[in-house]
């Protein structure tokens, strides 16, 4: 497996997507310092970012990946490999580089803007940790559902559909169900709706640093009483790892049955 | 002629007494092993305009009556200890002086609201230096007027709201100076009830559990340069009229319904270079008019401004509106007041021909307030890509948000 994780990786820096990806987030991290000048105000900016593109660009790459090392992938099944190693190791591969162009292309202008020595530390890391879950997470799902068509066109659809639905949809529809049921109580939906997606949980996350005082106005008591404890941060990190561990497992499941 | 001697005569007879009396102003000193050991009889044996000089020690003293003019001056910090028992020192006389005691052990009662301090329809008192704890109401000002609380330390220790007291209380009062105080820990830092043309400068007004500053039915007051952080709710003022508030900071109020500063039904004020940073709701306004806001900062508050309804003619100018998740909340579509030459951080227009103002307006009501208003659980929404979606596309065309809220001029550099 290990072997196979380090041919994707050197794959992906040759093919010198790693050094775009690195190179884009090295960029936004100048540029937003640079417009900002401030380290806490630009952890704000980049969470938006953060959200948004790091789902996106997972999806879309884990799926591309997983079409083009198609001929390899065949070749590598014909060797006397375990499946499972042959897949979780092209993931790993895709999963780790994204992850690493991610911290360094962020880390980097930060740690030159004087990061060490701003209070944002902590809000940064976590921004860092949650981009990393976020990588893991969606790289997956896209694996698995590009395992699952042949049809590329379908896959890429589905892939796509996938971000969209997660990314804005879900949104759309937990605000109407909120709305259309005002009247009863609604805490302990909107937290459960807010686990069920990886996106709005690490938005959760990292908003529960910034924006304290928003939503500490807030009336419900259980809701106050999760996200204000130490316990309700542990049990989100929990939830986004049972994220990460679905789609491996699921990968992993789907592996082993496919008939190339 | 005869009677302009007779007017000498008695200019002169007058100034006689007045210095007999002054000759006669003496001074006692009371300690725990002097010829007078009691703060209370001492009182009783000196003459009006004498001084009482408390050296250090403990006096365990309560319900002590001030009814002449006198300077009553602690060396040292003597603690005078009420254990427990009531109230510990009445003014009941003018000009009085209170100086330099460490106060303590006041007694809860909830039928008379014993006070540390109670000064009853006087005139021309001094209360400063003193240092209050373990009270229930610390400087209780009933009925007086033409006073000055100075440079006073009060520490209380309430828990709840319904039996603990205020740090310093003016009803029916007029005409008083509280200066360079510190309060903390008590229901409300300082409170106004019925009490007009009051000084408020310099005090620092923290961890309380109700309000830091409270208003009630107080016109023609003054606070300045005064400092409200993590208390209940802030400041609140309520039914006032002609309330000048200047250059105070309001910090960290935080809970479900914290605010820097309340105004309920408050009129012709002026609301000028405060700061209001990292509260739950910065300003909360409910039926205030002809309000004037200037200059003020509003750094990282869950809303900045929050209107609840009818306001009207209030004017926002060259205010900094930095980082708030919400800048302008709003409940209904009518809008009578006016923005203009404010900065707004998350404005995003351009500035063509280099004026220093945007070339197109800012629209700083989201639609998102309105539907945290009406389902406050959607705040778990918060800055999500679908709320970003829906605002942008009610700022383009506004529908639900009223059309003539916007800035029309808003700066593009910060207000310095």
């Amino acid at each position: 497996m290990l072997k196979i994780l380090k041919y994707s990786f050197y794959d992906l820096i040759r093919s010198r997507w790693s050094y775009v990806y690195f190179l884009f987030y090295l960029a936004l991290g100048f540029v937003l310092l640079f417009l900002n000048n401030d380290v806490s105000k630009a952890v704000i900016t980049l969470m938006n970012v953060i959200i948004i593109l790091i789902p996106l660009i997972g999806t879309i790459f884990g799926v591309m990946y997983f079409y083009n090392s198609r001929e390899f992938t065949e070749l590598l099944l014909a060797q006397p490999i375990k499946r499972s190693s042959i897949f979780l190791g092209q993931y790993f591969g895709v999963a780790g580089s994204l992850t690493l162009s991610l911290v360094l292309g962020l880390g980097i202008p930060f740690l030159l803007y004087g990061l060490l020595r701003s209070n944002a530390i902590f809000n940064f890391s976590l921004l860092l940790v949650t981009g990393a879950f976020l990588t893991f997470i969606f790289v997956g799902l896209s694996f698995v559902i590009a395992i699952s068509n042949e049809n590329k066109i379908k896959g890429f659809g589905y892939a796509v559909l996938l971000w969209l639905f997660l990314a804005v949809v879900y949104d759309g529809l937990f605000l109407m169900s909120l709305i259309i049921f005002e009247e009863y109580p609604l805490d302990t939906f909107s937290l459960v709706a807010t686990m069920l997606n990886p996106i709005d949980l690490s938005r959760i996350l990292i908003l529960l640093k910034l924006d304290i005082s928003a939503l500490l106005g807030y009336t419900g008591a259980i809701f106050r009483k999760f996200f204000g404890t130490d316990l309700g941060f542990l049990v989100s990190m929990a939830i986004l790892l049972l994220w990460t561990l679905l789609p491996i497992l699921s990968l992993g499941y789907k592996a082993k049955r496919k008939d190339f | 002629m005869k009677l302009d001697i007779q007017h000498i005569k008695r200019i002169l007879g007058f100034a006689f007494l007045m210095g007999f009396q002054m000759g006669l102003a003496n001074t006692w000193t009371v300690c725990s092993n002097c010829e007078n050991s009691s703060i209370k009889e001492t009182i009783l044996r000196a003459a009006p305009h004498d001084t009482l000089l408390i050296e250090k020690g403990t006096y365990k003293e309560f319900e002590i009556l001030v009814d002449k003019p006198l300077v009553i001056k602690g060396i040292g910090y003597p603690i005078v200890d009420g254990e427990k028992k009531g109230e510990i020192f009445r003014i009941t006389s003018d000009d009085v002086t209170l100086d330099g005691l460490f106060v303590i052990n006041v007694g809860v009662s909830y039928t008379k609201d014993n006070a540390a301090i109670r000064v009853v329809q006087s005139k021309n008192f001094l209360i400063q230096n003193m240092v209050l704890e373990q009270l229930f109401f610390g400087i209780y000002l009933e009925k007086s007027s033409h006073g000055k609380v100075y440079h006073n330390r009060i520490i209380g220790d309430a828990v709840d709201e319904y039996n603990s007291g205020n740090g310093i209380q003016l009803w029916y009062s007029s005409d008083i100076e509280v200066t360079k105080n510190h309060v903390q820990g008590t229901r409300d830092g300082i409170y106004l009830e019925f009490s007009d043309k009051i000084t408020i400068t310099d005090n620092v007004s923290r961890d309380n559990l109700r309000y830091g500053l409270h208003f009630m039915f107080s016109d023609n007051d003054i606070y300045t340069n005064n400092l409200f952080e993590n208390n209940g709710a802030g400041v609140a003022v309520m039914f006032s009229k002609f309330i000048t508030m200047k250059n105070n900071t309001f910090r960290k109020n935080w809970g479900t319904a914290a605010y820097g500063m309340l105004l309920k039904e408050i009129n012709d004020a002026e609301i000028i270079g405060n700061t209001f940073e990292e509260n739950t709701i910065g300003i909360n306004i409910e039926g205030s008019n002809r309000i004037e806001y200037a200059n003020n900062d509003f750094i990282g508050n869950g809303w900045a401004i929050r209107v609840i309804g009818a306001c009207y003619t209030n004017s926002f100018k060259g205010n900094n509106f930095l980082y708030n998740s919400f800048d302008i909340s709003y409940n209904s579509k009518l809008n009578d007041n006016v923005f203009e030459g404010n900065f707004w951080s998350s404005y995003t227009g351009y500035d063509l021909d280099k004026d220093g103002i945007g070339d197109v307006p800012y629209r700083p009501v989201k639609l998102f307030s309105y539907v945290v208003n009406r389902t406050p659980e959607t705040i778990i929404l918060l800055r999500s890509l679908f709320m970003d979606i829906i605002d942008f596309s009610e700022r383009v065309s506004p529908v639900f948000t009223p059309d003539n809220l916007k800035d029309a001029q808003p700066l593009m550099k910060i207000r310095s």
